[in-house]
């Protein structure tokens, strides 16, 4: 029984171009590469000793002893550094064919004509791609690849770069920090108020490698911004490895909303950090969508230390064969009148498994805050997983905080009556699951919106045995 | 009441749920026993729940859509779908809002029902069994169901319309009557049956049922 759902091509994300590069680092980690790594980009002498002494704390911590099994990922076999065969370009043509229609394919160039502010587009470990739009420019806004932000403005990096996220936050934070490399840039000034997306793509092409792009965001008073980040891979028989992190910076009366798709294969360890501190009567909104990966072990931060700061969570997961997704959200209430709003959901199936983690905590002085967490499971089978294990620590009495919990199994009595209206089985599960993602679906821009429904089906089709 | 009214609809359109020991299911001439659900209904077999699922984030729109594109086999013409779909629930007396709606989500059990109807008339199926559609509706509802009733039926279709209510068929020109008692038909006959009913009740049916045959 062959099905209809969209039209989708796997093969959109599995374009697999010719492991071409300028430079790809020996495999492993030590000292050698990791001044080689920062040698090869031109460091300055501060971001060297940043990545040195992130080593020494890398090779102090231990690996996490909870969650996901990572034993397969092995850093001997990831090469830290891969620099594709082209420089930084500011125009689609000087970008390399290969490349160039990589990212034709996943639709950048198309959605920056349409619908986006400007754009960052990463291969493999630097950026080739960035540009925005003129009136920006004239505004102040900055919009660049991190390299950029390294050698021209220096102090504003120093200020923030792995201050929002400390090196020893755990072992793959200080990984990060030794062997970063490409990743964004933007700064947003007082007052400035974006009203289309900026979005940057991380794609990772070259196999038994890692991607370990810096995404560092400030959002200036009263300012606002929607940045989209997207990422994809095409699938390998060995384990690739991404270990981002991103540092959002939200000042006071700002807003940042933060929208992520990542598609990674399925031989992918999804290793990202991600925090915000947001200032007072400030706002940071994650939307994020987590598909594809082996392993991910991905938990969004919002840190309000100001009065009156405001963070949303709206999330879904979606594990099949062979995938453990451990993902969640923290948040951490400084100040008085601080309020989280938390949406979780996740799909799992043939016999994938899906774990909301999550932290709150609400401090002493966080009086009058309110926090209210809603998390959804959805298995399509009896053999896969779904968990749920939150922490709240809540030092106030005066809060307002509310957890509630939902894990069930998709509907035989609802596959029936869709199915009743001449529907496949397969499109009835497809339909149920977008209806039950449909909540996260609507937060995203309708490009993605659109994209991530394709995912559904393209993870349904042929599920049906 | 368990005499295997709802069983015989659920069979009929092969519910998983639902296990055939024996016999075989013909439609049109056709054995239908082993076709899946969804090759059924576009076989053009309706079947109208007694209770529907609530579907959340789904539009009751683009689910009534999607359904008529897979019976039909090809897209429907959307500005005409949406005037019949409107002009329909004009007649059915239903909210125009439900329409975009999440699909059955927070509707009253009557709007439910009726939406029923209103996929009938929509989807157009030579066979439609409406399961105990009138219960749990009040008299107008029960009217206007009957109404959508009338409005489908014509000579190149059939309705087996399921009920212990002789109510909802005093509105409809009745061709046949099958009485089951615990899962077997025990009586069959013209409209003058229902009169026998109201008048006498099913007792005297439920003697001539062979009960725990089993």
């Amino acid at each position: 029984m062959k099905t209809k759902v969209e039209d989708i091509n796997r093969n959109i994300y599995d374009i697999k171009n010719k492991d071409e590069y300028e430079f790809k680092i020996e495999k492993g980690l030590n000292k050698k590469i990791v001044e080689e790594i920062s040698k090869q980009k031109n460091d300055p002498d501060w971001m060297r000793e940043i990545r040195l002494k992130a080593l020494e704390t890398y090779n102090k911590l231990e690996l996490p002893t909870w969650g996901p099994d990572l034993s397969e990922l092995k850093m001997d076999n990831i090469a830290t550094y891969v620099k594709p065969k082209t420089e930084l370009n500011s125009s689609w043509e000087d970008v390399p064919e290969d490349i160039k229609n990589t990212f034709d394919k996943l639709g950048i160039p198309e959605a920056e004509k349409k619908s986006l502010a400007g754009v960052g587009a990463q291969y493999d470990s630097e950026v080739v791609y960035h540009s925005m739009k003129k009136e920006l420019l004239e505004q102040g806004v900055i919009y660049t690849d991190m390299e950029t932000a390294v050698r021209e403005y220096p102090e504003i990096v120093k200020e923030h770069f792995m201050k929002c996220v400390p090196v020893n936050d755990h072992k793959f934070v200080a990984l990060h920090a030794a062997v970063w490399s490409g990743g964004s840039f933007v700064y947003v000034p007082k007052g400035v108020k974006l009203d289309i997306p900026l979005q940057s793509y991380f794609r990772l092409n070259s196999p038994e490698s890692g991607q370990f792009e810096h995404t560092l965001i400030i959002v200036d008073e009263g300012a606002s911004l929607h940045f989209i980040e997207g990422c994809s891979a095409p699938k390998y028989n060995k384990v690739n490895l991404h270990a981002g992190c991103v540092e959002l910076y939200v000042k006071d009366n700002a807003y940042l909303r933060y929208s992520t798709i990542e598609n990674w294969s399925k031989n992918m360890m999804n290793l990202n950090t991600k925090k915000a501190i947001v200032g007072k009567n400030a706002q940071i909104d994650w939307v994020t969508g987590s598909f594809g990966s082996k392993v991910s072990m991905l938990y969004p931060m919002s840190i309000l230390n100001g009065e009156n700061a405001k963070t949303e969570y709206t999330g879904i997961t979606f594990a099949g064969k062979n995938q453990n997704l451990d993902t969640g959200f923290k948040v951490v209430h400084n100040a008085k009148n601080t309020s989280s709003l938390v949406n979780s959901k996740s799909i799992s199936k043939d016999g994938g498994a899906c774990t909301y983690r999550a932290l709150v905590r609400i401090g002493e002085n966080a009086q009058n805050s309110k926090c209210s967490v809603s998390c959804e499971s959805l298995m399509l089978d009896d053999i896969s997983r779904s968990d749920t294990i939150p922490v709240n620590d809540i030092r106030t009495d005066e809060v307002t905080f509310s957890h509630e919990a939902k894990i069930g199994k998709i509907s035989d009595k609802e596959i029936f009556y869709l199915m009743s209206r001449g529907l496949s089985e397969e499109d009835a599960k497809a339909m149920i699951v977008r209806g039950f993602a449909y909540p996260i679906s609507k937060e995203l821009p309708v490009e993605y919106a659109v994209e991530m429904n394709n995912l559904i089906n393209l993870e349904l089709e042929g599920s049906i045995g | 009441m368990a005499h295997g009214k709802s069983t015989l609809a659920n069979v009929i359109l092969n519910n998983p749920e639902y296990t055939k020991t024996k016999g075989t299911v013909e439609f049109q001439g056709e054995n239908i026993n082993d076709l899946k659900t969804d090759e059924i209904a576009k076989k053009g077999v309706f079947m109208s729940f007694q209770t529907p699922e609530e579907i959340p984030g789904i539009s009751t729109m683009n689910f009534i859509k999607t359904a008529k594109n897979k019976v039909e086999g090809k897209p429907v013409k959307v500005f005409k779908f949406k005037q019949d779909v409107q002009n329909y629930m004009e007649e059915l007396s239903m909210n125009p809002k439900l329409i975009n709606r999440n699909l059955n989500v927070g509707f009253s059990g009557g709007e439910k029902k009726k939406n029923e109807i209103l996929q009938m008339l929509v989807l157009n199926p030579k066979l439609a069994i409406l399961d105990e559609t009138d219960s749990g509706l009040d008299v107008d509802a029960v009217r206007t169901v009957s109404k959508g009733i009338n409005m489908y039926k014509n000579e190149k279709n059939a309705v087996l319309i399921i009920t212990h209510n002789m109510r909802i068929l005093s509105e409809l020109k009745v061709d046949y009557v099958h009485i089951l008692v615990n899962g077997k038909v025990v009586k069959t006959g013209g409209a003058e049956l229902v009169k026998e009913v109201e008048k006498e009740g099913f007792s005297k049916f439920k003697k001539e049922g062979t009960p725990n045959e089993n």
